[in-house]
């Protein structure tokens, strides 16, 4: 007996009068949703659509129409659709499911319930446009004090060295997406966008692609696991070097690139044969404590002739404050913790949609934790997965954050729809594929421009936000949760969040 | 609003307090007869080794008793009486101001670099985090105090017999509060042990200072922002050894762009400081005057949102909200000038 199938989700349909048989969506459909007939008509497969858009964007008609299909299910608050499609999905396979992109389940969004404060009468807002607003970010250890001396002359003088630290002028940074997972025009659009706009991108852990050097001093290198494309040429040339334990939308499990995707330039550049998969295993079979890692963040100073600062990225997860306490004594420079809405190119969807805790409750505690034990300053906090505007940013510093990393935002800029496929290799908009024609379709002169608007476009905001609240150094709005309230949140998470409800 | 006035004398002849009463009351305008304080320094010469402990008592009972229990635990008390007061019309008096004469067991507290100063540290933060009902200590300084109450400058001045007191620096506060209830222990001058602040403005930046000084063991419990600025000046210039002109930097630094243009040696001591002490960074409107034994310093913010006028007669240096309060205090002040925001003014004491 079979299963069947399950039924499709998009329909796609193509307003005959408005058609004119351009053939452009047959072209732009990487999915193979449209087919040429031999009579020239256009033949669809609503099963095989995305809702990518490519094909919509590009009609020159606007004669194609998406919609999700109505449910045809029997309704039940329990066994909603997507669960019995897994079950008949997961019969079928035996498999796994993947899943690209972030966390899709129905959480409440905790950013969306918290509000930011604006002066009034007496306490002026600050006009951003008539005065200066300051926020250049420097991210890596701290010295917890000076020691500063008068001299005779009454000159100063200071005898405390400071470690070297990244000078950024947003705080604002392009989160790591790895060559092969994403494309080399893709990673050379976000590379660009970084050097415009005076902020740093990580490479991800697949190496740095020779085209990519000429944007090293905006790069933040990424030693996963596997280990792949490191070594000391590799670390010389970022800019940091990023140690990634975990990543949000999987914690507790490696990255897999498939076989298929690890083209020649690929394979150079992760230093593995062409065609073979890159496995980067959950655990780094150097690290299994805190003294280890700290050995591995030693060891990567040490190579590097203690130059460059040293992040480590760990997932959000319930006891991340304690971790994150340990990787400030590690010698780290700057924790990096991925919330549970992260971003991905594959997870399996059970983690993505299951594993992990949300960013907002994860830093709120990082940095509570580190300000308890008094080592708050010593390291700087990265707060990345799900960030999705300006106000987002605003909150997460005020929670604890002094940057962050965005992702999908930065992929959407690019012309990503998050549909979700990326792990499939066929991006439509030549982001999360490797296919020569798919890349092609993407122009890092065109999207770096994007890219870069995006990000200042909401340094601008950020700037407004902050001049409403009468402050005009990014300094005094990091950790400064007098500036947020909470709406409609429970007590715990108030607490969590050390927010104080809306009214009070 | 909030109208504040700090004078020194920096040969330390001292001063009556009848002037400052005089400029404060001026000022009314700047206030809503909801706080108003004096701090004096040199006003115990009797007592100059030991820790003058200001403390509000609800009641002469319990919260006193346990008071007297927990400093006796950690040092000895000398003397202690009532502050003397004069009951004013216009002013209703919710505690009793208690003064203790304390000397720490310095033994007490091994490790410390600063063993007596660090118990009373304690004492202070111990009793005000309410662990204490109904006691709270406001002035912790030696031979110095402050004298403060939910009421009108000239009201607050006569009730704590202000003219009766003699000092070399004075600092005095009219309240106009904002955002926190008029209540005695909110009104100015904020104390922790030499430092007195009075603070006209609003600290946007307020929660992230506070976390900063309470990461460093420091209880932020008097609901208002200035207490935040005593802190800070405790941490920077008594832990951390800083010059006042470095803790001022620190809490008021020049914009990155400045930093740029500056030459190298000043360049890298701007960026550590930015670097070292964002956190003490504060934001939002503020003129600020802080004294201790040695010295008074005023500054404001960096785009200075508030006002603040020096003024200067001989060994006497001035710096108020107001020509006019210091004119009244002292009719020949010469020299009067606005400093540039950010940019402190500071009197030192040079015997
Ligand atoms: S997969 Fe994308 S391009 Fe293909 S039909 Fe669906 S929306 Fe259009
Ligand atoms: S990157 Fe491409 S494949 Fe992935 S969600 Fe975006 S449009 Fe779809």
């Amino acid at each position: 007996m079979s299963l069947g199938s399950v039924p499709l989700k998009y329909r796609i349909q193509i307003d005959r009068q408005q058609c004119m048989q351009c053939m452009r969506c047959v072209d732009n459909c990487s999915y193979g949703v449209f087919r040429e007939e031999d009579d020239g008509n256009i033949l669809i497969d609503s099963r095989k659509c995305t809702a990518c858009h490519r094909c919509i964007s590009m009609c020159p008609r606007d004669a194609i129409n998406l919609s999700e299909r109505p449910v045809d299910y029997r309704s039940h608050p329990l066994w909603t659709p997507e669960a019995r499609e897994d079950v008949i999905n997961q019969s079928r396979s035996g498999r796994i499911v993947l899943a690209g992109m972030g966390n899709a389940k129905d959480y409440p969004i905790i950013y969306d319930r918290l509000v930011l404060d604006a002066c009034q009468v007496t306490n002026p807002s600050i006009d951003p446009l008539r005065e200066p607003m300051e926020l250049r970010t420097y991210l890596g250890q701290k010295p917890s004090k000076l020691d500063i001396r008068k001299q005779e002359n009454g000159d100063f003088e200071l005898n405390t060295k400071l470690s070297p630290n990244l000078e950024l002028q947003t705080p604002i940074m392009i989160g790591h997406m790895s060559y092969g997972a994403i494309s080399l025009n893709a990673q050379l659009s976000l590379a660009k966008a970084a050097a415009k706009t005076g902020t740093y991108m990580g490479t991800g852990e697949g190496g740095l692609h020779k085209d990519i050097y000429p944007y090293q001093d905006n790069m933040i290198v990424q030693v996963a696991s596997g280990r792949f494309g490191v070594d000391i040429n590799y670390l010389e040339r970022g800019a940091a070097i990023e140690i990634k334990i975990g990543q949000g939308a999987k914690p507790g499990i490696g990255g897999h690139l498939p076989g298929e995707k690890v083209c020649t330039d690929v394979s150079c550049t992760r230093m593995i044969p062409a065609g073979s998969d890159a496995i980067s295993p959950a655990p780094h079979h150097d690290i299994y404590s805190i003294e280890d890692l700290a050995q591995l963040v030693r060891g990567l100073k040490e190579a590097t002739e203690w130059k460059k600062p040293v992040f480590v990225k760990i997932a959000a997860v319930h006891n991340v404050a304690a971790v994150a306490a340990g990787i400030a004594r590690s010698s780290a420079d700057a924790v990096v913790i991925d919330g549970f809405r992260g971003g991905t190119g594959a997870s399996p969807k059970v983690f993505r949609d299951n594993v992990g805790i949300p960013i907002e409750a994860a830093v709120a505690s990082v940095d509570q934790k580190l300000n308890d034990q008094g080592i708050r300053n010593k390291v700087s906090v990265i707060a990345s997965g799900g960030i999705r505007n300006s106000a987002d940013i605003a909150k997460s510093i005020a929670l604890g954050a002094d940057a962050v990393y965005i992702g999908t935002a930065a992929l959407i800029s690019m012309g990503c729809r998050v549909c979700g496929n990326c792990y499939r290799g066929l991006c439509p908009w030549g982001i999360a594929t490797q296919r020569e024609d798919l890349v092609s379709r993407l122009d890092p002169e065109v999207e770096s421009e994007h890219v870069a608007n995006l990000i200042n476009s909401w340094t601008l905001e950020l700037s407004e936000l902050m001049g409403a609240a009468g402050i005009n150094s990014i300094e005094s709005l990091r950790g400064n949760r007098s500036r947020l309230r909470g709406y409609m949140l429970d007590e715990g998470t108030l607490d969590v969040l050390q927010v104080k409800p809306v009214g009070a | 609003m909030c109208g504040i006035i700090g004078v020194i004398d920096r040969h330390k002849q001292k001063m009556n307090g009848s002037g400052i009463k005089e400029a404060l009351s001026l000022m009314n305008e700047r206030g809503s007869g909801e706080g108003a304080g004096y701090a004096a320094y040199g006003i115990y010469p009797d007592f100059e080794d030991c820790y003058a402990l200001h403390i509000f008592f609800d009641n002469l009972v319990e919260p006193k008793s346990k008071v007297d229990d927990i400093i006796q635990k950690w040092g000895r008390i000398v003397h202690q009486e009532e502050i003397p007061t004069k009951e004013q019309p216009n002013l209703k008096r919710n505690h009793v101001p208690w003064r203790y004469f304390f000397k720490p067991y310095t033994d007490l507290m091994p490790g410390s670099l600063t063993p007596d100063e660090d118990i009373v540290k304690y004492l202070v933060m111990e009793i005000n985090s309410s662990a204490i009902e109904g006691a709270l200590v406001f002035s912790s300084g030696k031979n110095m105090g402050v004298f403060k109450a939910a009421g009108w400058p000239e009201d607050v001045a006569n009730f704590y017999k202000i003219d009766e007191y003699e000092g070399y620096i004075w600092l005095a506060h009219n309240r106009y509060p904002t955002n926190t209830p008029g209540w005695w222990g909110g009104a100015h001058p904020f104390n922790l042990l030499n430092w007195s602040v009075v603070h006209n403005g609003e600290i946007t930046s307020y929660g992230t200072n506070q976390r900063y000084v309470e990461s460093n063991g420091y209880q932020c419990t008097m609901f208002t922002d200035t207490e935040v600025v005593a802190y800070l000046f405790d941490l920077l210039g008594r832990h951390h050894e800083l010059p006042s002109e470095i803790i001022v930097k620190a809490m008021a630094p020049p914009f990155w762009d400045e930093i740029d243009e500056m030459d190298d040696h000043e360049r890298a001591l701007n960026k550590a400081i930015r670097l070292t002490y964002g956190p003490a960074l504060m934001n939002g409107p503020f003129a600020i005057v802080v004294a201790t034994h040695n010295g008074i310093v005023g500054f404001t913010d960096r785009i200075k949102l508030r006002p603040l006028v020096v003024g200067e007669h001989g060994s006497r240096l001035y710096i108020s909200s107001e020509e006019a309060a210091i004119r009244t205090m002292d009719p020949q002040v010469e020299d009067i000038h606005m400093p540039g925001a950010g940019e402190p003014v500071i009197g030192r004491v040079v015997t």
